[in-house]
C-alpha cells in the first residue's frame, strides 16, 4: 500500500519565496498522479521535497503510512527519474541499472539478475553492455526507468522524463509509459508542463500555480470544467475562448451578442455582475447565416488543425474562435454559436468558476489569464 | 505553445535545485571536504605570506646581531627600497620582462597560433601542439641550459647557423630572456585560446562575414569581444607567473651586472647573498602589492564586461 | 596592362598561402631549435654547445652514471613528484567538489586571492619565511617539508581548475545516487571522480611537472646532496667551477626530461590534455 499523503506541506526558500504553499493531498496507491503547471509554479520543488532532495519547511509527508518527513532521500523507498536521465557515462547500462542495488549491498549475482529483469521488461536486454553515450534518447530514457524499476520502490517520481525527446518519440514514449505503469501498478507522481501529456497519462491531475494547487480532478473534469480562468487558459491545445461579459436579465451580454446563462450558474449570479464567458472552440459551431445566441463578426483568420479549421471571428473589440470543417472566406460575415451546456461562467474579479469559493491570490489569476489569452 | 515554456521551465528547475546540491553534501560534509586542502594552504601558503609581511617591518638579517634580535623598524625598509637604484632598476627590468615575454610574447603568439591552427586537424596540428607543450614541460633547469647552449657567444647553435657572431647573453641579455620565456610559456596561452575559440559560436563569425566584414574587422568586432574574458584571465595568469618567475636566474643569474635582475632574482640576491632578510621581505611585500594591483585592475575590467 | 580583379585576388590568395606556411615553418623552427640539442648532443662522442650531426655513441650515458648523485637525484625527483601529486590530487578533488556544490559566499574572490598568493609564494618572495617555518617545524632537510610546501603552493591553481571540471558534472547525477541511498563519500567515489578523471589526470600531470622541475624549494630546504632532486643536481653540473662537462650534462638532461614528456604524451593520448574551457573570465 504505497499511498502518499501530504499534510500542510510547505517549502519556503531563504528570501521568503513560498515554492510550496501548505498543500494537503492524498495520492492513492497505484495512481498515476500528474503535477501540471507553468514554470516556477512549484511542481518540481514539490516533487523534490517528496523525494527528500529538499527539506520541507513545514508539514508532513507520509509514504505507505510511514512518516518520512525527516527521513533521508535514500530511505524513502522511492525511485526517481530525472529530466536529463542522470545516466553515469562511465558505467555500462547494466551497472547503471544495478547501481541502487549496489548501494544497498545486494550481492553481485542478484544485482545482475534484477538488472536483466528490469531491462527485459523494457525490451532492452541487448543494450546491457553498452554505455549511455552509445544510446539514443529514447533508449537512455528507458535505462533511467529501468534503474528505478529495479529498485522495486513503493513510489515512482518522474521529473519531466519526456521533455528531452523529439516530438514523435515523445508521443510513442507516452503510450509506452502509460502501459508500463498500469502493468507495474506502482504509485506514480509525474511532473510536466505539457498539458496534453498530463491529460493523456494521468488518473488525476493537480494543476499548480505559485506554490498552490488550483484544481485536482480527473483529466476529463479538468478539461471540461476548469475551476478557474488560470486552469482554463492552461488546459487545452487550442486556447479556450475567454470573453468579458455582463450578466443581464438571465443572459450574458458579450459585446452585442446575448449568450445563454447555464442553469447551474444562474443561481449564483445577478444582473450587473461582471463575468468572463468561456467555451472551447471545439464546443462551438460556425455558420455563415445569423444565429441566435451567437457571436457575429468578420472572419479574420482560418487555421487548419488537421480535420477541422480554427476560425477567428472579430467584431468591435471581441474576438471569438470556433471550429468547422468548412471554413468561410476571410472577410466574410460569420457567427460562432457555443453549445449552451458547454458554456462556463467565471467571475471577473478573482477568476473562479461561479458557484465555487473565492480564490485567494485572485490578482495573479486574472493577470495570468489575461496574459495567456 | 510548448516550445517556449520548456526553455524557461528548465531554468526554473535549475534555480530550484540551486540549493539541492547543498543538500546532497550538507554543510558539515562540505566543511570536512574542504578541510585538508584548507589546512595545507593555510599553513604552507597563507602563513608564510603573512609572515613575509611581518618580516618586512623588521630589520632582520641573516647573520649578526639583527639575526638574533630583529627590531621593528616600521616602514624604513620600504622607504629604503624605493630610493635604492637597484630596486628601481629591478622593477624596470621586471616590467619590461613581463610586457615583452608575457603580454606580447606568450599571449600574442599563443593567440596567433590558436587562430592559425583552429581549422587544422590531424597530425599537423598535433605535432605543433606537442612541440609547444613539450617546450613547457621540459624541466626548467634543462630549458635554461638549452638556451645557454643556443645563445652561447662562441659555439652556440645560433651563432654556428648564422653569418653573424653575437654573444647574445652578454650583449642582449634582456632580449634573450624575453625570447626564452616566450618560447617557454606560449603553449599555455595557445591551449587556453584554442579552447576559447572553439567555444565561440560559428554563427557570430558567419553573420559578420555575410555582412561583408574584412578579416581585421571580424577580429576586432566579433572574435576579440567574444573571448574577452578568456583573454583577460590568460593575461592575468601569465603576467603573474612571469612576474614571479625565478628561472631566468638559471640562465643569466641577473647579469651581466644587473641587466636581467628581475625582482625575484633581486630578492634572492639581497636576502641570501647580502643577508638583508627584512629588506628582502619588504621587496616581497611590494611585489605582492603590485600583484594585487594587477589582479584588481583585471577584476575591474572583467566586472565591467559582465555589467 | 592592369591585372583583372580575379587575377589580383588569386595572387593575393597565393601570397597569403605562402605567407601562412612561411609563418608556420618559422614558428615551428623557433620551437624545435633549442630542443634539437637535447636530441643530438647526448649521443655525440664530442658534444659541443651547438647542434651538430652526432658521431653516434652511448658513452655519455655510461659516463653519466659514474656520477654518484645521478641515480639518487632521479629517484628523489620521482619520490617528491609522486607524493606531492597524490597529496594535491586527493585534497584538491575533495575541496573542489565541495566548493563546486556548496556556494560559500565570497568563494570566487577567495579562490582568486589564493591563486594570487600561490603565484607569489612559489617564487622567491616567501623564501625566507618558508625556510624559517620549516626550521621551526623541524622539517629542514626532509622530503616531508618540501612536499608540504609544494602542495600548499600548487593547491589553489589545482582547485581552481578541478572546480571547473566539477561544475560540468550535472547535479542530477549525485541526486539520483542520493535517492538510491548512496552516502556522500560513495557518490564522490562511484560517480563524481570517474566523470572528472580527465581533469584529475591533467592536474596530476601538471603537479608532477611542477615538482619535477622545481629548483628553488629543494635548493633552499634540502642540505644533503644525496637528497637533492634532479633539478638541483642539473644546475650544479653546469655551474660548478671549471669546464662544464657536456657529455654528462647532455645525457643527464635527456634522461631527466624524458619521464615528464612521456607522462604528458600518455595523458594526452588517453584523455586529451586540456584545461578544459577551464579558466574562463
Amino acid at each position: 500500500m504505497a499511498k502518499v499523503e501530504l499534510e500542510r506541506l510547505t517549502k519556503v526558500y531563504p528570501g521568503g519565496v513560498r515554492a510550496v504553499d501548505s498543500l494537503d493531498v492524498t495520492i492513492k496507491d497505484g495512481e498515476f498522479f500528474a503535477l501540471l503547471g507553468p514554470s516556477g509554479c512549484g511542481k518540481t520543488t514539490l516533487l523534490r521535497t517528496i523525494a527528500g532532495l529538499e527539506t520541507a519547511t513545514e508539514g508532513t509527508i507520509r509514504i505507505a503510512d510511514r512518516d518520512v518527513t525527516k527521513v533521508s532521500a535514500g530511505d524513502r523507498d522511492i525511485g526517481m527519474v530525472f529530466q536529463d536521465y542522470a545516466l553515469y557515462p562511465h558505467m555500462t547500462v547494466e551497472e547503471n541499472v544495478a547501481y541502487p542495488l549496489k548501494v544497498r549491498k545486494v550481492s553481485k549475482d542478484d544485482r545482475r539478475e534484477k538488472a536483466a529483469e528490469a531491462a527485459g521488461s523494457l525490451d532492452m536486454r541487448e543494450l546491457l553492455e553498452r554505455r549511455p553515450g552509445q544510446l539514443s534518447g529514447g533508449q537512455q530514457q528507458r535505462v533511467a526507468l529501468a534503474r528505478s524499476i529495479a529498485q522495486e520502490p513503493g513510489v515512482f517520481l518522474l521529473d519531466e522524463p519526456l521533455s528531452n525527446l523529439d516530438a514523435r518519440l515523445r508521443l510513442e514514449s507516452r503510450t509506452f509509459l502509460k502501459r508500463l505503469q498500469k502493468e507495474l501498478g506502482i504509485t506514480t507522481i509525474y511532473v510536466t508542463h505539457d498539458q496534453a501529456e498530463a491529460l493523456a497519462l494521468a488518473d488525476r491531475i493537480a494543476v499548480m500555480e505559485a506554490g498552490q494547487i488550483r484544481q485536482i480532478d480527473a483529466p476529463a473534469e479538468v478539461y471540461n470544467r476548469p475551476s478557474s480562468l488560470f486552469v482554463a487558459s492552461f488546459i487545452g491545445s487550442v486556447p479556450m475562448n475567454l470573453l468579458d461579459g455582463v450578466v443581464e436579465d438571465g443572459r450574458v451580454r458579450v459585446g452585442s451578442a446575448a449568450l445563454p446563462l447555464p442553469d447551474d450558474a444562474s443561481e449564483h449570479v445577478s444582473s450587473g455582475d461582471e463575468v468572463v464567458v468561456s467555451v472551447r472552440p471545439e464546443h462551438t459551431t460556425v455558420s455563415e447565416t445569423e444565429e441566435d445566441e451567437s457571436i457575429g463578426g468578420q472572419v479574420a483568420v482560418t487555421e487548419l488543425l488537421g480535420t477541422q479549421y480554427l476560425v477567428t471571428v472579430e467584431a468591435e473589440d471581441i474576438s471569438a474562435q470556433g471550429v468547422t470543417r468548412h471554413p468561410p472566406e476571410i472577410g466574410a460575415q460569420a457567427w460562432v454559436t457555443p453549445e449552451p451546456e458547454q458554456l462556463l461562467i467565471y467571475r471577473r474579479a478573482d477568476g473562479g468558476l461561479v458557484g465555487t469559493p473565492v480564490i485567494e491570490d485572485a490578482k495573479s489569476e486574472k493577470e495570468t489569464a489575461s496574459a495567456a489569452s | 505553445m510548448t516550445a517556449e515554456p520548456e526553455a524557461a521551465e528548465r531554468e526554473a528547475t535549475d534555480e530550484e535545485s540551486a540549493t539541492g546540491g547543498a543538500n546532497v553534501l550538507g554543510n558539515k560534509g562540505a566543511a570536512a571536504f574542504v578541510a585538508p586542502a584548507a589546512g595545507l594552504i593555510g599553513l604552507f601558503l597563507v602563513f608564510p605570506a603573512l609572515w613575509t609581511l611581518y618580516l618586512a617591518l623588521t630589520n632582520m638579517r641573516l647573520t649578526g646581531l639583527a639575526a638574533a634580535e630583529p627590531q621593528f623598524v616600521g616602514l624604513e625598509n620600504f622607504l629604503n627600497a624605493v630610493s635604492e637604484g637597484e630596486f628601481l632598476n629591478s622593477l624596470y627590468v621586471t616590467l619590461i620582462f613581463v610586457l615583452g615575454s608575457a603580454v606580447i610574447g606568450q599571449a600574442f603568439l599563443g593567440f596567433t597560433l590558436a587562430w592559425i591552427l583552429r581549422d587544422w586537424r590531424g597530425w599537423q596540428r598535433q605535432a605543433f601542439e606537442v612541440l609547444a607543450i613539450v617546450a613547457w614541460i621540459i624541466p626548467a633547469s634543462v630549458v635554461a641550459f638549452l638556451w645557454i647552449a643556443l645563445l652561447d657567444g662562441d659555439s652556440g647553435t645560433l651563432n654556428t647557423l648564422s653569418p653573424v657572431n653575437v654573444d647574445w647573453l652578454l650583449e642582449y641579455p634582456l632580449l634573450s630572456i624575453i625570447f626564452f620565456n616566450t618560447w617557454r610559456g606560449t603553449a599555455f596561452s595557445m591551449l587556453l585560446f584554442s579552447a576559447a575559440l572553439n567555444s565561440m559560436p560559428p554563427s557570430h563569425l558567419e553573420t559578420a562575414r555575410l555582412a561583408g566584414a574584412s578579416f581585421w574587422q571580424q577580429l576586432r568586432d566579433v572574435i576579440l569581444p567574444s573571448i574577452r574574458g578568456h583573454i583577460l584571465t590568460t593575461l592575468l595568469l601569465i603576467s603573474l607567473w612571469t612576474f614571479n618567475l625565478f628561472t631566468p636566474y638559471l640562465i643569466t643569474a641577473g647579469g651581466p651586472g644587473s641587466q636581467t635582475e628581475t625582482l625575484p632574482i633581486y630578492i634572492y640576491n639581497v636576502a641570501l647573498s647580502n643577508g638583508r632578510l627584512g629588506f628582502g621581505a619588504a621587496i616581497s611585500a611590494i611585489m605582492l602589492v603590485i600583484n594585487l594591483i594587477i589582479a584588481w585592475i583585471y577584476l575591474r575590467v572583467v566586472g565591467k564586461q559582465d555589467a | 596592362m592592369a591585372a583583372s580583379p580575379t587575377q589580383t585576388r588569386t595572387v593575393q590568395r597565393v601570397l597569403s598561402r605562402i605567407g601562412f606556411y612561411l609563418l608556420v615553418i618559422v614558428v615551428g623552427a623557433f620551437f624545435a631549435l633549442p630542443m634539437l640539442w637535447l636530441i643530438f648532443a647526448p649521443f655525440d662522442r664530442t658534444p659541443s654547445l651547438s647542434v651538430e650531426v652526432p658521431s653516434f655513441t652511448l658513452a655519455n650515458f655510461t659516463e653519466m652514471f659514474e656520477n654518484p648523485f645521478v641515480l639518487s637525484s632521479l629517484r628523489n625527483s620521482v619520490l617528491l613528484s609522486v607524493i606531492t601529486m597524490l597529496l594535491v590530487c586527493a585534497s584538491a578533488a575533495l575541496c573542489a567538489y565541495a566548493l563546486s556544490r556548496v556556494a560559500v559566499p565570497g568563494r570566487d574572490v577567495l579562490l582568486y586571492i589564493l591563486l594570487l598568493f600561490s603565484s607569489i609564494v612559489t617564487g622567491s618572495a616567501a623564501m625566507v619565511p618558508i625556510f624559517q617555518l620549516m626550521f621551526q617545524l623541524g622539517l629542514i632537510n626532509t622530503y616531508t617539508g618540501v612536499v608540504l610546501v609544494m602542495a600548499g603552493g600548487l593547491l589553489p591553481a589545482g582547485i581552481f581548475i578541478l572546480k571547473d571540471f566539477m561544475d560540468t558534472v550535472p547535479e542530477s547525477y549525485e541526486e539520483s545516487a542520493r535517492v538510491a541511498g548512496a552516502s556522500s563519500v560513495q557518490i564522490l567515489k562511484d560517480i563524481v571522480v570517474p566523470v572528472v578523471r580527465p581533469g584529475l589526470a591533467v592536474i596530476a600531470v601538471w603537479v608532477f611537472v611542477q615538482v619535477w622541475g622545481n629548483f628553488l624549494m629543494p635548493f633552499i630546504l634540502l642540505r644533503d646532496p644525496a637528497m637533492q632532486p634532479a633539478a638541483v643536481i642539473m644546475y650544479s653540473f653546469y655551474t660548478s667551477g671549471g669546464q662544464a662537462d657536456l657529455s654528462v650534462i647532455s645525457a643527464f638532461s635527456l634522461l631527466y626530461s624524458v619521464p615528464v614528456v612521456l607522462m604528458y604524451l600518455f595523458v594526452n593520448q588517453r584523455y586529451g590534455f586540456r584545461f578544459h574551457g577551464g579558466i574562463k573570465g
